[in-house]
């Protein structure tokens, strides 16, 4: 016997074991590696999108003095008024030694063409302004807000700068004034699109992605559950009835930009529903999602045990009161997780809206699901070309208003299915 | 009751798919086209929405060709008003849209685009001559005896004894793009045709000519950097000894970190691009469909928006944005054609 014992604690088989051991500590740490190099790149996206995009949450704004004088309203169509001479004029009081056309001209882009549409507004709505002196703030150009941010360097010579020296001593003389200011910037949460970055906002992508969505809600979530529970309850099992499972499951796999392609054969020039409306987008994101709905229902309706099954039947329960009554509202949390998921996937999509002509420029908000609209990640595709130096914070703020959205979403994925995930 | 829940969802939406007006009046201006134009476009499409009563136009950005696709489609308020493009209308597509009914179309050019060769402030500032352009960039170059061959050069210094020497390293758009058809065409051609073998071959054989001096070297030396401009500037920020190939409206906003190299003697400079003297320059347009005129309210308005001096004059908003304006006889003749509305002529 001890001759045996001996041999197990022999040198070879010391170093087998001694193998084995360094075998998990190297995988271990090749897995904690995988980890770190994962979190690394999501910090480094956290990081640089909410490094760029954080300063665009505030807005500089220019405190004008503006002299709503009566001759400028002569014509009865108050839209019609010169709101920008009106601006021009009380940016020329400030400084009245500039006098040459192109200082001029220098000093008018200093505040946005915004400010004449904003007093515009206030005049319509309250008509009574007309005649009266105050003080207004109106929004700065996007060149003036980059340099108040610091992304101008003023040590660049001048000619490859936007703000030119005067413009500079200019700012600098309304900042010793307390007329320029850092504000709060609600226009990025009430506007639509624009070419200037000082007035775009992403109200009006937001309203088309909650319209879209809203169409994909009604359409995916009722049909996807009915054909999961007709195929998991109630199918026979014949070869059809595999072949269309096989294609459900490959649906789920096929690139987003060819239901794109398919929405543009069937909805727009068949059906001729309208292109660029919420409409035909949800639709299109209906023929996405659908696969992934099907699929996530089709597994919670599997995980609800036969003995519920048999239990309803044994009381005297019909198929259908079975179905409905029991197999169904057990599971309908792991449904809405699956449908949560598939709407957030839906949420970040742009390729099929592509095809659709959702890729578009669209100022006023839409106001119904026949209006022309836009979604999120079309504003952020959108601005990432535009030639603005602006836009590049508020695309950054897009994608992080975008990402707050899916978060959300995704966190109450997970919450429904702590809270109400059953154990059997 | 979970049931009718879902059932009256169904009803709901199949009641609005239903009463969606699918074919009811449009009452905003529909523009496709060109991505070129399009920041162009929105600018004016904005002003016009916001001065005037009308909606704001709706802009899609769709590519020159894909623009004219949609537009040629048919009359009716299903098809686009206007299509922007960065070249002139093609004699196909024209038939086509004749074949679909669309026979009146007004023609507008709007006023000019630089292409600009840029790189990095950190580097020197680069001369280049078009042959330059071309013995650097094409595929197949005339060698020493006359005969094509494989595009042999690396540097620079390769191509010409006066450039410097770095590896040839040039950021562009793909083929699908505008801006490349440009500048193939005005900057590519116009490189080839001053080698004497290339200049007789194009009065022999103008299609071999064309074949070889549109097709840019897939070797690695041109690097397709997709149709965004602005991820153009950022890698030519990253890399100093990267030239890059964009509109001029993206050099005139990052003129802090990029300088455009100067072609055949002239900088890329508004007022060279204004002059005609920079040889890299093409004509950016719009067409309308003379039947929707009166049919979608505000097309009009929005050509007169388009059309006027404070838009599309020296010292207009689209100026402002980096286009470059027409001369003033050219701009009143435009202006009047679209005052009478006059289609252009079968071509």
């Amino acid at each position: 016997m001890a001759p045996e014992k001996k041999s197990l604690l022999s040198g070879n088989h010391n170093k087998l074991l001694k193998r084995r051991y360094m075998a998990e500590i190297r995988f271990k740490w090749l897995g904690i590696t995988a980890i770190t190099i994962a979190l690394a790149f999501l910090a480094f996206l956290f990081i640089s999108i909410i490094g760029n995009g954080y300063s665009a949450f505030r807005q500089t704004f220019v405190q004008l003095e503006v002299n709503l004088e009566k001759e400028h309203f002569a014509d009865p169509d108050l839209s019609r008024a010169d709101y920008g001479g009106i601006i021009k004029s009380s940016l020329r009081t400030m400084f009245p030694d500039v006098s040459s056309r192109k200082e001029k001209k220098l000093l008018y882009s200093l505040v946005s063409s915004g400010g004449a549409f904003k007093l515009m507004d206030m005049v319509k709505q309250d008509p009574k302004l007309i005649g009266s002196r105050f003080k207004l703030w109106v929004p700065a150009d996007d060149d003036v807000d980059m340099l108040m941010k610091g992304a101008i360097d003023i040590n660049e010579p001048e000619s490859s700068r936007r703000i030119k020296d005067i413009q500079y001593e200019w700012i600098k003389t309304l900042e010793r004034g307390g007329l320029v200011d850092l504000k709060f910037n609600t226009t990025f949460f009430t506007a639509g699109d624009s070419r200037e970055p000082e007035l775009a906002g992403i109200w009006g992508a937001a309203k088309g992605s909650f319209y879209t969505l809203l169409i994909t809600l009604l359409l995916a979530f009722p049909i996807g559950v009915a054909a999961a529970i007709y195929l998991e309850e109630f199918a026979p099992d014949t070869a059809l009835t595999a072949f269309i499972e096989v294609n459900i499951n490959n649906l789920a796999a096929v690139p987003s930009i060819i239901f794109g392609l398919l929405g543009l054969a069937i909805f727009i020039n068949f059906w001729g529903i309208p292109r660029s409306t919420p409409l035909v987008g949800g639709l299109v994101l209906t023929l996405m999602t659908l696969p992934t709905i099907i699929i996530a229902a089709r597994a919670s309706i599997k995980s609800v045990p036969p003995s519920i099954r048999e239990a309803a039947f044994g009381v005297g329960a019909s198929k259908i009161q079975t179905v409905f009554h029991h197999v169904l509202p057990l599971a309908l949390p792991g449904m809405l997780t699956g449908t949560i998921i598939g709407m957030a996937r839906a949420l970040g999509e742009t390729a099929p809206l592509l095809m659709i002509g959702m890729v578009a420029f669209i100022v006023d908000i839409p106001g119904s699901l026949t209006d022309p609209a836009t979604a999120l990640p079309v504003q952020i595709y959108l601005w990432a070309d535009s030639p603005e130096r602006a836009f590049v914070e508020r695309n950054s703020a897009a994608i992080i208003v975008l990402l707050g959205f899916l978060i959300t979403m995704n966190a109450a994925a997970v919450y429904m299915r702590n809270k109400f995930e059953i154990k059997w | 009751m979970k049931g009718k829940g879902l059932l009256a969802a169904c009803a709901l939406t199949a009641a609005a798919l239903v009463t969606s007006p699918a074919h009811a009046n449009r009452d905003y201006i529909s523009i496709v086209g060109s991505s070129t134009v399009y920041p162009f476009a929105t600018v004016v499409a904005e002003q016009y929405g916001k001065t005037s009563n009308f909606k704001t136009p709706k802009i899609e950005s769709t590519g020159s060709g894909g623009g004219f696709k949609l537009f040629c489609s048919g009359v009716g308020v299903e098809h686009p008003d206007i299509t922007n493009a960065s070249r002139a209308v093609k004699s196909s597509e024209i038939k086509k849209c004749m074949e679909n009914g669309v026979k009146e179309i007004i023609e507008v050019k709007i006023g000019y685009d630089g292409i600009v060769l840029a790189n990095s402030k950190k580097s020197p500032q680069i001369e280049l001559s078009l042959k330059d352009i071309f013995t650097a960039l094409a595929k197949d170059v005339p060698g020493a005896d006359g005969k094509l061959m494989a595009n042999p050069h690396k540097t620079w210094k390769d191509v010409n004894p006066e450039l410097p020497d770095v590896a040839i390293e040039v950021l562009g758009p793909p083929p699908t793009s505008g801006t490349r058809d440009a500048f193939v065409e005005l900057a590519m051609e116009g490189g080839a045709g001053k080698f004497e073998t290339l200049s007789a071959l194009k009065k022999a054989d103008g299609k071999a000519f064309t074949a070889v001096a549109h097709t840019i070297r897939e070797d690695g030396a041109y690097i397709e950097a997709g149709e965004n401009d602005n991820l153009i500037v950022q890698k030519l920020q990253a890399n100093p000894n990267a030239l890059g190939i964009f509109g001029f409206s993206f050099l005139d906003q990052n003129a802090d970190v990029v300088q455009g190299s100067i072609v055949d003697g002239e900088a890329p400079t508004f007022e060279n691009i204004a002059d005609g003297k920079y040889p890299v320059s093409r004509p950016l347009f719009f067409y309308v469909k003379k039947a929707h005129v009166g049919t979608i309210p505000g097309i009009a308005e929005y050509l007169a928006e388009f059309t006027s001096e404070k838009a599309w004059g020296p010292e207009g908003y689209l100026a402002d944005k980096g286009m470059i304006p027409m001369p003033d006889a050219e701009r009143k003749m435009f202006a009047d054609n679209v005052k009478e509305l006059k289609p252009m002529a079968a071509k």
